[in-house]
């Protein structure tokens, strides 16, 4: 239980800057996920939470106190590595109790705790075995359970399920959910995974080249892109963005169709690709690549020169080279400034 | 000539090769003990049995030679003060190379194996010297403190290359779970390391046990084995030698086999 504040931390490594000035609030018992390419820094801010790595300027606040100046063990946190990290000498039991023994629990409440959150992650038959005697998924769970026996305020998760074959991480992602929900934590979470982040989070940050594009939550962030990178970034596939011509006040031309938009000096339009439906008057899109999934069909065409893409019903199977008419849903269309690449209201 | 006739040509060759290697370690080995479970007589006699008779005159006089015990007593003393010392100071460095990045660490590694490339000879006469002002000759310490450097370079190379296998991920992990530095180094990092620093540590003591020439110039009456026989090879009789030799290659012999696992890690080659 407790209210992280990271205040104007910035972070670099020699010459390269990792972080740039991040400020970020992240409220008690909120499900927090850091979404961003590698090298976004996404690591490196959850690593300054963690007291892994020292900012170069900056505050971190956890709890109402400033921890950015003590050591990882006072911080009232624990973490879930992307290896693991289960301690290769010790039984699945002394994983878990590590941390309790750290804290000179009496042996009785580390048993009782111990034998808790092995039955909250399903690895009560594993108490006794080594580490190399489990598969992946049952060291992510042992790394998990060794957090949660903690019962820390904030419990830090860097790419947990990136090393576990895909039907698992499936698994592992709605017990995750469950499981964190019920611990009454505060979560960070990171990962470059935008379902995984869509899923699991209150809220996802998302964050490119060291700084925070955009804060806010799964659906908001979807939907309402602050920047085009988010837009470019969450979405598969990702948001399409066609070039527009001013026609009057607050009128774009786009690939000949005119559009209401913001009143500005330029603008680029923006859509979803599973916001458009064929129609009589639309953007002329020609179809390259027809690709059936079944509940749907992707479409990749081009729009007066520009990439294009558009999920439309599975009935409709255009062939290549035939030219579609796509109107776009009036209230999805978006809007961003070419210059300043953040969104138009 | 075909294809496979060719491979098998290439075949033999190869196998050749590895005999002929096999030999040229194995031999010597085989000529010593032979020569030393012999009895005095058999050792100058040809040919060889190739299983011994295990007739143990040779080693019983060894044995009872004067000062050959003394001697046996100081190279043991001396090998461990070396092994002591070189892991004390070397697993350390090799910590602190493994988890830490310093300005100067390439030229810092680079300079530890340098050591190597001086001649113990040069460095003997006026190391002599000091060790004489400063009253170290003649001393236990005071070989064991040549030895160490020698046997240094080793342990840091050794314990470098075992720490930076130990992810550092598993010491962050025990930071977070309330461990501060020594803790986790004690708790986590030193049970995994444990038996490579053994392994380096018995590499440390075999480098000092078969050490002759420092042994040799810096001792007179604290001889450690090595130098009592080099002292008394040409008074010495040949059944003497052979028992010696073989009294000094065993134990080096058993514990570098006992850790040969580590021994290739050092050069990064997995011996799995």
């Amino acid at each position: 239980m407790a209210v992280i504040e990271i205040k104007q931390v910035a972070k670099s490594f020699g010459s390269f800057t990792a972080l740039h000035s991040v400020d970020l609030t992240i409220a008690d018992q909120e499900f927090m996920v850091l979404l961003g390419a590698s090298g976004c820094g996404k690591t490196t801010l959850l690593r300054i939470i963690a007291g892994l790595e020292t900012p170069t300027i900056g505050e971190v606040w956890i709890g109402g106190r400033r921890v950015d100046h003590l050591p990882p063990r006072e911080r009232g946190i624990a973490m879930v590595f992307q290896n693991y990290a289960v301690f290769p000498h010790l039984t699945v039991f002394e994983n878990i109790a590590f941390g309790l023994r750290m804290k000179k629990m009496d042996q009785a409440e580390v048993t009782r705790r111990v034998n808790r959150t092995a039955e909250l992650m399903h690895i009560e038959q594993l108490l006794k075995r080594y580490s190399g005697e489990l598969s992946g998924g049952q060291r992510q769970r042992v790394a998990v359970a060794r957090a949660l026996a903690m019962e820390p305020d904030v419990i830090l998760m860097d790419e947990p399920l990136s090393n576990l074959d895909a039907l698992l991480r499936l698994e592992m992602r709605a017990e995750l959910k469950g499981v964190l929900a019920e611990s009454n934590t505060t979560t960070i979470y990171v990962t470059h995974d935008q379902v995984e982040a869509m899923s699991l989070a209150d809220r996802i940050s998302v964050m490119n080249g060291g700084r925070i594009v955009q804060a806010a939550n799964p659906v908001e962030v979807y939907r309402n892109p602050a920047a085009r990178f988010v837009g470019s970034f969450i979405g598969n596939p990702p948001m399409n963005f066609l070039k527009a011509e001013p026609a009057g006040a607050g009128k774009w031309q786009v690939a000949g169709q005119v559009f209401d938009g913001p009143a500005s000096a330029a603008a680029e339009f923006a859509i979803r690709p599973e916001d458009l439906h064929p129609a009589e008057a639309g953007l002329p899109a020609e179809v390259r690549v027809v690709e059936p999934l079944g509940p749907h069909t992707l479409v990749t065409a081009s729009v007066a020169g520009q990439p294009f893409r558009a999920v439309l019903e599975s009935n409709l199977l255009p062939a290549p080279g035939d030219v579609l008419h796509l109107a776009p849903v009036p209230d999805r269309i978006r809007w961003f400034d070419p210059a300043t690449q953040s969104a138009l209201r | 000539m075909s294809e496979t006739s060719v491979r098998r040509a290439g075949n033999r060759v190869f196998i050749a090769g590895v005999a002929l290697l096999i030999l040229w370690v194995l031999l010597p080995i085989w000529l010593l003990f032979v020569n030393a479970l012999s009895a005095p007589a058999e050792v100058t006699g040809f040919p060889k049995r190739f299983i011994p008779s295990f007739d143990l005159a040779s080693l019983s006089f060894f044995f009872g030679f004067s000062g050959v015990i003394d001697a046996l007593w100081n190279s043991v003393k001396v090998a461990a003060l070396t092994m002591i010392l070189s892991i004390g100071v070397g697993a350390p460095a090799g910590y602190a190379l493994s988890r830490f990045d310093f300005p100067g660490k390439e030229t810092f590694r680079f300079l530890v194996v340098m050591t190597r490339a001086f001649p113990l000879p040069l460095l003997a006469l006026p190391l002599a010297v000091m060790f004489i002002r400063t009253g170290l000759d003649d001393t236990i310490l005071g070989l064991a403190l040549v030895h160490t450097t020698l046997a240094l370079p080793f342990a840091v190379l050794i314990t470098f290359s075992l720490f930076s296998g130990i992810p550092l991920e598993l010491e962050e992990a025990a930071w977070t779970l309330g461990c501060n530095r020594v803790q986790a180094f004690t708790k986590v990092i030193l049970p995994l390391a444990a038996p490579g620093i053994a392994a380096s540590a018995v590499f440390a003591f075999v480098i000092s046990w078969n050490e002759v020439f420092a042994a040799a110039v810096l001792t007179v009456e604290n001889r450690t084995l090595t130098a009592f026989l080099l002292q008394s090879l040409d008074v010495s009789p040949l059944p003497l030698k052979f028992a010696g030799g073989a009294a000094l290659v065993l134990p080096a012999l058993f514990f570098i086999f006992a850790v040969r696992k580590y021994l290739f890690a050092m050069w990064g080659i997995a011996n799995r």
